[in-house]
């Protein structure tokens, strides 16, 4: 049996599926794009293990097809148990193995982005200093306690937390939040326009007056999801507040008091917090004379970092972002005629896999098959004398 | 007498085409055109000679380089071009713009005949509606207009661009412009003075300032509507601006910008038919250019040389006739054909290198910078693998490979020239010739292998099936040769693909995106490690090694065109989709070719005769793996 399994996943066979396997899988994913989005036809085919049929809106779903992870996790059992068992060391299979261990090294680093790479952005308009990047695909339920004037304490809960519809009890809030409803993409109207016989499902704040539509999610490029849900604050020390609704949409943070102090509740884009700041000093996009042709956008910022002494000023554009304190910034887009930049923020510890990888495959190729053409040409040289 | 044919059949072509390279004949008392049209002036983003944009305009409106009037003359670009800027009423009347929609004809109540050119003076009537309909149709995406919509969109997108031009370097209509800028020239520093004083609130001449007024507004017009910047700025700063620009610049400066004064006496002396003042006032331009702007003016001069040598064409004619030669060596006089078709084709590549260079030097890039230079590139570097292939094996089964593709490649190039400027700027993110130089030429060169593979096997099913001639050498050397190339192509391929990776983790924050482009790039890469695999591990012999190859082909078109017709992700730079039917049909083509491929042996006409028709084996050394 153990026998058996070695040998299957020893195999050339193996490889051949799975690599016949993985072009059927690209190529639908591709196709599939058109309709999906770019995103989601990635974390439909490529970002996880089996390919479902139908996606979504159906009682029953099957597994049609092995996705991404899927056919990646067994080509990299297949490559390294074929090596770890087959391996003889010879000057002639040098370019091979130098090829498979870049391989290796390659889908590895690929795995390892994939689940520890954290992508976010940084908007900044002209003059804006921000400590934090947010995630425009995730949400969090922010409890701000501004008790200290200049420091704010902030408890942020993440929206995979308020989904579970649990009641979150954590030890740097005197009160519990207890998650009423939860809607993962929604529309808010006031009541009035809404008609006659629906109700709010908060009876605090502006969320009172305000009712509450689920819609399905989204999968315009586009567009995002509009999460809300509505909350309950019940003191530790028993009762409760009353019930707020919380939404992207709806702005600026609501203000109650518990426990004798001011309280500030929203629900806002995931935010990351860093130990140094960015200020965005200028914008530029120039286009070529006479032309809608974008020739280089480029933003000013200074960096400040108190903890390691830094301040200084920085330009990131095209190709040349700024790597600082294993996050790298790049220059991703701009808003408003030009008034605001858009940085792309991503924390990526293992972006060097694929620059070592490529070079080691691309030495085991020319070696491999420069072993074959010498062969060739001594066999053709000794043919024709 | 054998040994010489090679060498006459060389002759004779390199003089066909040296024939074809003469400088047309100038008649003494012509205005001469050709130095017109080496003046350098900026449209879209670079500076190029006049002649360049005359082509590109009218292959954008007219679909061709050149005009055929009604009475059978032949119009050239710039000779076009001369009446647009100059002469509107003239040029009103030719039949420039290419309608064949019938529902187009239909919205101005004409019927379809067997017209399809039409002048502007016709279209004059209908312009409002044609730019309402236009407008209809542009908020669009491109892959939701209906036939009816692309063909509005694109005679109005032909109208506006050709009354742009009509206004670039003067007010259409104008009559004696030299003196009217002389007049300006004359009133600016006056009506300047009028409108100071106005200004403080003093007595001031009202008359004065009516006349520079009145000419301002006129020159706000063409300052709007120009196609082309055509005068230099005089600080030297790299900047160009519109004469009409220029001329609302003159007000401040109290000077008018000699270009302008040019442009405007070789306008007036082109209308009077006065050929010496032509040539006069366009040897003082050209003077002026040569001066101020002597790397501007030489590279236009070479453009303006590439643009009458027309490289890509004369080698197109080329590769055809080598491939014919190569074809009809297997079937006789071997030896002798196979020479010609070999030195035929060292010309070929030659004047084909000699177009690539050109492009290289004139767009101070890499070679591949767009779709169009992508098949040039293919081509060529397709050519020159085959041609080692030749050298080597001497069977003119590379010179074959090398005549087909490189007139395919050429053709397909052709074919993608018909949006105007091939040798665009670029858009900010690839402005890196680093990586330009180095991912996009890998994965094109991964491309120019894939499709030799590919040709290589056409060569060996078609020789195979259809012919006596495919020999157990000439089918091993076959097989030799495309698994060398597949190995070629998996290199390059695989470097291409995975520098792209790192070009995109530079640029836009991650190596891997799963953009389409990103996705027909790894996917030839998986077919060659699959094709590879596969032979390694005896799955498939020759036979199959063939087949697979064909697939490839597939794999490569899609990758090359296919995703770009998707319209997602951040590669959509080439978008088309007029070439989808060909696309599909080349696709069609190479499954029937497999299925071919796939008879029983016994079928083949090489192999009929033979007892046992067992695939054979590649030979053990090819195959250390």
């Amino acid at each position: 049996m153990l026998r058996k399994i070695v040998d299957l996943f020893t195999s050339l066979k193996l490889t051949i599926v799975c690599l016949a396997a993985g072009m059927a899988l690209i190529f639908a994913g591709t196709l599939a794009q058109v309709h999906l989005g770019i995103h989601e036809a990635q974390q439909r085919y490529f970002q996880s293990m089996l390919v479902w049929w139908p996606a979504e809106g159906q009682s029953f779903k099957i597994p049609i097809f092995p996705g991404g992870h899927l056919i990646g996790a067994v080509l990299l059992v297949n490559l390294i148990a074929t090596h770890t068992k087959r391996f003889r060391w010879a000057w002639k299979k040098l370019g091979i193995h130098l090829t498979h261990a870049g391989l290796i090294i390659m889908l590895a680093g690929g795995l390892f982005t994939d689940l520890f790479a954290v992508e976010s952005h940084m908007r900044l308009e002209r003059g804006d200093t921000k400590n934090y990047s947010e995630d425009q695909r995730h949400m969090e339920l922010a409890v701000i306690d501004t008790a200290d004037n200049d420091l704010d304490q902030v408890t942020a809960i993440p929206e995979s937390v308020l989904r579970t519809g649990r009641t979150i009890d954590h030890w740097s809030l005197p009160f519990r939040i207890a998650v009423r409803n939860y809607y993962p993409n929604s529309r808010l109207q006031t009541l009035s326009q809404a008609g006659t016989g629906v109700r709010p499902i908060a009876n605090q704040g502006p969320g009172a007056m305000i009712a509450v539509e689920a819609v399905p999610r989204t999968t315009a490029q586009d567009e995002r999801d509009v999460p809300a849900a509505a909350i309950e604050i019940l003191p530790k020390d028993g009762g409760s507040l009353g019930t707020w609704l919380v939404s992207d949409a709806l702005g600026a943070p609501q203000t109650f008091s518990c426990c004798g102090r001011q309280w500030k509740i929203a629900m806002r884009t995931a935010r990351y917090y860093k130990p140094y700041s960015v200020t965005l000093q200028k914008f530029t996009h120039e286009k070529y004379a006479g032309t809608e042709i974008p020739k280089n956008f480029a933003s000013k910022v200074t960096l400040i970092d108190p903890e390691r002494n830094v301040s200084r000023d920085v330009l990131i554009y095209m190709n040349h972002p700024l790597r600082y304190r294993g996050e790298t910034f790049y220059q991703a887009g701009f808003q408003q005629d030009d008034r605001a930049t858009i940085l792309q923020v991503v924390h990526n510890p293992s972006f060097l896999a694929p620059y070592v990888a490529c070079i080691i495959v691309a030495a085991g190729l020319l070696v491999q098959f420069g072993i074959h053409l010498v062969g060739f040409a001594r066999k053709r040289r000794t043919a024709t004398a | 007498m054998k040994r010489f044919v090679p060498w006459i059949v060389l002759v004779v072509m390199a003089g066909w085409i040296g024939a074809n390279w003469m400088p047309p004949k100038v008649d003494k008392d012509d205005v001469d055109l050709a130095k017109f049209g080496k003046l350098p002036v900026l449209v879209g983003g670079r500076a190029k000679p006049l002649d360049t944009v005359a082509r590109n305009s009218l292959l954008i409106i007219h679909g061709k380089q050149e005009l055929r009037l009604e009475n059978g003359r032949t119009l050239s670009a710039i000779e076009w071009l001369v009446d647009v800027l100059f002469n509107a009423p003239v040029a009103d009347q030719y039949p420039v713009f290419v309608v064949q929609n019938d529902e187009v004809l239909g919205l101005f109540g004409w019927e379809q005949s067997q017209r399809k050119y039409f002048s502007f003076a016709e279209f004059a009537p209908f312009l409002k509606q044609i730019e309402e309909q236009g407008d209809q149709a542009d908020k669009l995406e491109a892959v939701q207009r209906s036939a009816y919509q692309s063909a509005i969109l694109n005679l109005r997108n032909g109208l506006v661009l050709y009354q742009r031009l009509k206004n670039s370097v003067q007010l259409e209509g104008s009559q004696n412009f030299a003196a009217e800028l002389k007049t300006y020239q004359a009133n600016v520093p006056g009506a300047a003075n009028a409108a100071a004083q106005a200004q403080r609130g003093e007595n001031f001449d009202r008359a004065k300032l009516n006349d520079v007024a009145e000419l301002i507004q006129k020159y706000e017009k063409i300052s709007e509507m120009a196609y082309i910047l055509a005068v230099p700025s005089a600080d030297r700063s790299g900047d160009w601006h519109s004469v009409g620009d220029s001329l609302l610049h003159s007000v401040s400066t109290g000077k008018i910008h000699p270009i302008v004064f040019e442009y405007a006496q070789i306008g007036d002396a082109y209308r009077a038919r006065d050929q010496a003042a032509f040539n006069q006032h366009v040897d003082l331009a050209a003077n002026f250019f040569a001066k101020e702007q002597p790397n501007a003016t030489k590279r236009t001069s070479f453009e303006f040389l590439f643009n009458r040598l027309q490289p890509f064409s004369q080698s197109m004619a080329l590769y055809v006739l080598a491939f014919l030669l190569a074809c009809a060596s297997w079937l006789g006089w071997s030896r002798t054909l196979n020479r010609s078709a070999f030195y035929l084709l060292l010309l070929a590549l030659a004047i084909h290198s000699f177009g690539l260079f050109s492009r290289m030097y004139l767009q101070e890039r890499p070679p591949v910078t767009n779709l169009y230079s992508s098949a040039i590139f293919i081509g060529w570097g397709a050519v020159i693998v085959s041609l080692i292939l030749e050298r080597i094996f001497r069977d003119g089964i590379g010179a074959a490979c090398a005549g087909a593709i490189g007139f395919v490649t050429l053709i397909i190039a052709h074919h993608l020239a018909g949006s105007g400027d091939t040798l665009e700027m670029l858009q900010a993110v690839l402005d890196t010739n680093i990586w330009l130089a180095t991912h996009v030429v890998c994965i094109t060169t991964g491309y120019s292998a894939m499709f030799l593979a590919g040709m290589l096997a056409i060569i060996y099913i078609v020789r195979g099936v259809f012919t006596r001639s495919l020999t157990k050498p000439t089918a091993d050397s076959l097989a030799r040769m495309t698994y060398g190339v597949v190995c070629f192509a998996t290199l390059f391929s695989f470097v291409g693909t995975v520098l792209g990776g790192i070009w995109a983790d530079q640029s836009w924050g991650r190596f891997w995106g799963w953009d389409p482009k990103e996705n027909g790039a790894v996917l030839i890469v998986l077919w060659c490690a699959i094709t590879l695999h596969a032979r390694w591990g005896g799955f498939i012999r020759q036979r199959g090694l063939m087949m697979m190859a064909i697939f490839g082909n597939i794999v490569t078109s899609f990758s090359w065109f296919g995703v770009n017709m998707l319209g997602v992700g951040l590669h959509s730079y080439g978008f088309m989709q007029k070439a989808f039917p060909w696309l599909l049909g080349f696709m069609i083509s190479q499954l029937a070719l497999i299925t071919i491929a796939s008879m029983p042996l016994e079928n083949w006409r090489s192999f009929a005769g033979e007892r046992d028709p067992k695939d054979r084996q590649l030979p053990d050394e090819a195959v250390a793996a």
